[in-house]
């Protein structure tokens, strides 16, 4: 019987890596934009969806994979938008990994302009798991409180975007917008905030021409 | 993820370490049976304060996954590695306790993170 000590240095989600970076990869060939949103349960994720479909639908085709530990119904909120939904039911699984993704690949349709990824509502644990987006976007609602991006900072410092969710309530919440935004700025500088209330239409448009300007680079670096 | 485990539907319910575990586990099946070792004796990770996993999640959840596996007597060492940055303006190395990405010398915003996102893998010890 003999011991052996033997140098490993492997990433323990290098599989999920590099499954997402081959997503990525397929979904960049093909013009398609794909976006990452994450938020605690409840933030808004899919109703800022439906409100991109509106927004979205005359001039671009998007697409929507929902991850939820139980039920359709999100991804039949999306398609009765007439937006084309795919549902992945995690059975328990507190997050969405990229091989999740990458079993419905066949079925995502190779003309889209925009794929959103909402994944299960959860600020800690899919901080960890690339899914090959090429923007991820964290929401923060109003009434969760402005202290969230230091006391879940992964989730904070490893997104592109911020989207302040549900504006319309600050008047009766003591959530104080330039406390978040600068805690959110600290833990990560290149963030880029977006202010927005489904229910008063504010703030989307902002959010929809950044994702238009981010396609367009996308486009232009395959041309 | 294993599907042998009857926990690995489970994971989820306990946060995402166990999920992490079981990644591991497909690593260190296939390195044992590359070295075409008996056993594993013990394995060591290095976890960054900015992996955003907790440690003694991993061991709680390595200590369940490694039931009837090959590292069934195995030891889990974890080294905890601090967020260390480095700031582009005036060079300055600082080790983080916090998360916030301004250097505490020049009030820059531009700083490289050099170590503490790792989950890695690090060595382990076979029994051949």
């Amino acid at each position: 019987m003999s011991k052996k000590e033997i140098l490993v240095l492997e990433e323990l989600l290098g599989s999920n890596k590099k499954i997402a970076a081959e997503i990525r990869k397929k979904l960049e060939e093909k013009g398609i934009l794909t976006i990452n949103l994450l938020s605690s349960p409840g933030a808004g994720k899919t109703t800022l969806l439906e409100k991109m479909a509106e927004k979205l639908k005359a001039d671009y085709r998007m697409a929507v994979i929902e991850g939820d530990i139980e039920t359709e119904k999100d991804a039949e909120r999306i398609r009765a938008k007439g937006i084309p939904a795919w549902q992945i039911i995690t059975g328990g699984a507190c997050h969405l990994e990229a091989k999740m993704v990458g079993k419905l690949f066949p079925e995502i349709p190779a003309d889209l302009d925009f794929l959103f990824i909402e994944n299960v509502g959860n600020l800690v644990c899919p901080a960890s798991y690339d899914l090959g987006e090429n923007i991820r976007c964290v929401l923060l609602s109003t009434p969760e409180g402005d202290d969230k991006p230091k006391k879940y900072p992964k989730a904070f410092t490893t997104s592109d975007c911020l989207i302040i969710t549900k504006s319309d309530l600050m008047p009766v919440l003591p959530f104080d917008l330039e406390y978040a935004c600068k805690e959110a700025l600290e833990v990560n500088p290149n963030l880029k905030i977006f202010v927005t209330s489904a229910l008063k239409e504010t703030g989307i448009d902002e959010w929809v021409e950044h994702l238009v300007s981010a396609l367009h680079e996308l486009r232009q670096k395959n041309a | 993820m294993s599907t042998s485990s009857p926990l690995s539907t489970n994971c989820g319910r306990r946060m995402h370490e166990l999920s992490i575990i079981a990644s591991l586990f497909e690593i260190l099946e296939e390195k044992a049976k590359e070295q075409k070792a008996k056993k594993i004796v013990s394995v060591k990770l290095k976890v960054g304060a900015l992996s955003g996993v907790v440690p003694e999640f991993l061991k709680t959840s390595f200590d369940i996954y490694k039931k009837e596996t090959i590292a069934s007597g195995a030891e889990l060492e974890i080294e905890e590695v601090p967020l260390k940055v480095q700031c582009q303006k005036c060079g300055a190395e600082i080790t983080k306790d916090d998360f916030i990405f301004i250097c505490e010398k020049c009030a820059s915003r531009e700083l490289k993170t050099l170590s503490g996102t790792e989950l890695l893998l690090e060595k382990i010890e076979l029994e051949l």
